[in-house]
């Protein structure tokens, strides 16, 4: 099986070289495409070595619970950091300089509130998904409803963007048809996750994530090493090339008035804190103990990773832009500002440096996308069908099957919505997932977790209402009814709703859960004290496998 | 299953401090995140400007790089001092008192 899937994957390739123009782009598609077959080759040995490991659902959704606080700390930076973090934010700092490090520091700061607010609660109170926390002494039916279409939203639209991503990226780096990349992408990620699960997913999470961090700090050594290791040098360098000249070192047009910063904020810190797949990793450590290990572990990583994309940023104002090799007659990159770091990597490494890092871009995408579709499976197979459709009247076996199910139909989703969206504007996307992850997931479970008089009435409709003006305010707001839709001028004047949405379902959950007299909400209310012991102590709490 | 001793232990005196200054310190350190982000992006929206001054008056590194940059190291520094006092002088607490209710625990 897998030798065939080796020799199909390489006859794709040969048949894209063929069609491949340019002798000097195919001597750099072998290299690349030769590191990207060892890669998979390598996680495919991997997938099968799990796939042995793998029998019980509490295996194939947390990987038996075993896994370290460092590996787990290392996957989830691989989560985190996708080719389009890395290729993105190395391209905001290309094209504005300092901006590129505003917005890196905004995706860093929900880690540590993730750390003192979420991450051992959550580890204390779960099972296999955060759904399982917010409903810990709710009513099941109604808010794993709500939480799994959060996560389902969220996992979808994150999907798409990172579908599409990948398909251009290949289609450029590699030479091949964005079809052809798009559906080996979804076929790869639907082999990890069916046969490997979480084992699998985490281990190809870790590799890739050494990968990447190995690659960048070897790019931000040679930028450095060309500056005389002197960031001054650097800066200066870049100030006298660059079009915009000194305003590189200042803010530019990323904040542009309080509302928009401070919502930006709340969408981004609260946002990482509500993202299905994330939350998902807490699950897969022993205890508190090593859930909190993760999160330590995670900020270092990608606060490290950061501080790289803004030095390869730097690094590719002042090696990439000067160099014509790099630029089409415009002066504009060849690829656009997405390609600046692996023009980068061509400029500091050569050839085979830059096979290997399309290599890294590439193993990125099916990285994050397994990690995605699992926390999406798991919402589909443990949320609405165990505990919703058959109401607990279920085995593992039947419920890992579903998940597998579950799996393949949303690689399938995946593959056609990356090929329908090929052509649109998806630059939304990623901001609508941290909106809805914002306003409907994070809500519902933090105040599950700390409020005692959080009622099943408060949750479901104040969170559905969250999530509600979330999609609405994207959908009225600049990006979509003017830059997608092609309307004069936006109804809702701001391009971050997460201020208003997440205002919106907090107040209309306290609301709704003070003013809730039904017996049930009584009971409710006094099953906190138990839960609250509980996430504190983790007493009670779900151990690790035995095996 | 576990009712009898939830009951115990949420009689305890010593875990009931131990849930109070924990909260206490999560809730400091929740604070400084937020305080300190909060402060430099309400500084890029009401005054860019300050973010723009040079460190030296001939070079071109503006005092952004530095405040930046500082705020990374500081969140990572942050969640090392919490993990610590969790891992260490908490867990420490803690454990003991599932000791004396007798509860297994790593």
């Amino acid at each position: 099986m897998i030798k065939f899937f080796l020799l199909s994957l390489f006859s794709l390739s040969l048949m894209a070289d063929a069609f491949s123009g340019e002798v000097e782009k195919q001597a750099l598609n072998i290299s690349a495409i030769i590191m990207f077959v060892l890669f998979v080759g390598l996680t495919l040995v991997i997938t099968y070595w799990a796939a042995k490991r793998t029998s019980t659902a509490k295996d194939f959704y947390t990987a038996g619970g075993g896994i370290t606080g460092f590996q787990n700390g290392l996957a989830i930076a691989g989560d985190y950091m996708s080719a389009a973090s890395f290729l993105g934010i190395s391209a905001l700092v290309y094209a504005n300089g300092y901006d590129g490090l505003i917005y890196s520091i905004g995706f860093l700061v929900g880690w540590p509130i993730i750390l003192f607010m979420v991450a051992e609660k959550l580890r204390n109170l779960g099972k296999f998904t955060f759904a399982d926390v917010a409903s810990y002494r709710l009513k099941q039916k109604p808010i794993r409803i709500l939480a799994s279409f959060g996560a389902i939203a969220t996992v979808t639209l994150y999907l798409i963007a990172q579908m599409v991503g990948s398909g251009k990226l290949i289609q450029l780096l590699f030479g091949l048809d964005y079809e052809v990349a798009v559906i080996l992408v979804g076929i790869l990620m639907i082999m990890y996750v069916t046969f490997g699960g979480m084992l699998a997913t985490t281990w190809v999470q870790i590799i890739k994530a050494v990968l990447l961090l190995s690659g960048a700090t070897f790019m931000a050594f040679m930028v450095m090493k060309s500056m005389n290791f002197s960031f001054e040098t650097l800066f200066a360098t870049a100030v006298d090339v660059h079009p915009k000249g000194l305003a590189i070192m200042a803010p530019g047009g990323l904040i542009s008035d309080p509302i928009s910063a401070i919502s930006l904020a709340i969408a981004l810190m609260f946002g990482t804190a509500g993202l299905p797949h994330i939350l998902m990793r807490f699950f897969t450590v022993s205890n508190a103990k090593e859930a909190r290990k993760s999160v330590f572990y995670a900020t270092g990583f990608i606060g490290y990773f950061y501080m790289l994309t803004f030095i390869i940023g730097f690094g590719a104002i002042v090696l990439v832009s000067t160099n014509p090799e790099y630029l089409e007659a415009g002066k504009a990159l060849i690829g656009g500002n997405n390609m600046a770091a692996i023009h980068l990597s061509h400029a500091v490494g050569g050839d085979l440096f830059l096979g290997f890092i399309s290599a890294v871009a590439f193993a990125t995408i099916l990285a994050v996308v397994s990690g995605l579709t699992l926390a999406g499976a798991s919402a589909i197979s443990h949320d609405l069908y165990s505990n919703v459709f058959v109401e607990g009247k279920t085995d593992e076996k039947k419920e890992m099957r579903v998940s597998k199910y579950a799996t393949i139909a949303l690689g399938v989703v995946a593959i056609f919505l990356g090929i329908a969206f090929e052509e649109q504007n998806i630059a939304f996307m990623v901001g609508l997932a941290f909106a809805i992850a914002a306003s409907a997931n994070f809500p519902i479970l933090f105040l599950s977790i700390y409020w005692s008089k959080l009622t099943t009435r408060g949750a479901f409709i104040g969170g559905s209402l969250g999530l509600a003006t979330a999609v609405l305010l994207v959908i009225l707001g600049p990006i979509v009814w003017v830059q997608v839709l092609g309307n004069e001028e936006a109804i809702f004047p701001y391009k971050y709703p997460a201020l208003f949405s997440v205002s919106v379902a907090f107040i209309s959950i306290y609301i709704l859960s003070i003013t809730d007299r039904s017996k049930n909400a009584e009971n409710e209310r006094a099953a906190f004290e138990h839960q609250h012991i509980r996430s504190e102590t983790g007493i009670g709490s779900e151990g690790a496998s035995s095996h | 299953m576990y009712t009898d001793i939830y009951n115990q232990i949420k009689a305890d005196k010593e875990y009931q401090t131990l849930v109070k200054r924990r909260k206490r310190f999560a809730l400091s350190l929740t604070i400084i995140i937020l305080f300190v982000y909060f402060s430099f992006i309400l500084t890029l929206a009401y005054a860019p400007h300050v973010f723009a001054i040079p460190l030296s008056e001939n070079g071109v590194t503006s005092l952004g790089i530095p405040v930046g940059v500082g705020i990374i190291v500081f969140s990572f520094i942050l969640t090392g001092i919490y993990v610590r006092k969790a891992n260490h002088e908490f867990d420490t607490i803690l454990n003991r008192l599932k000791d004396d209710l007798g509860i297994k625990h790593d």
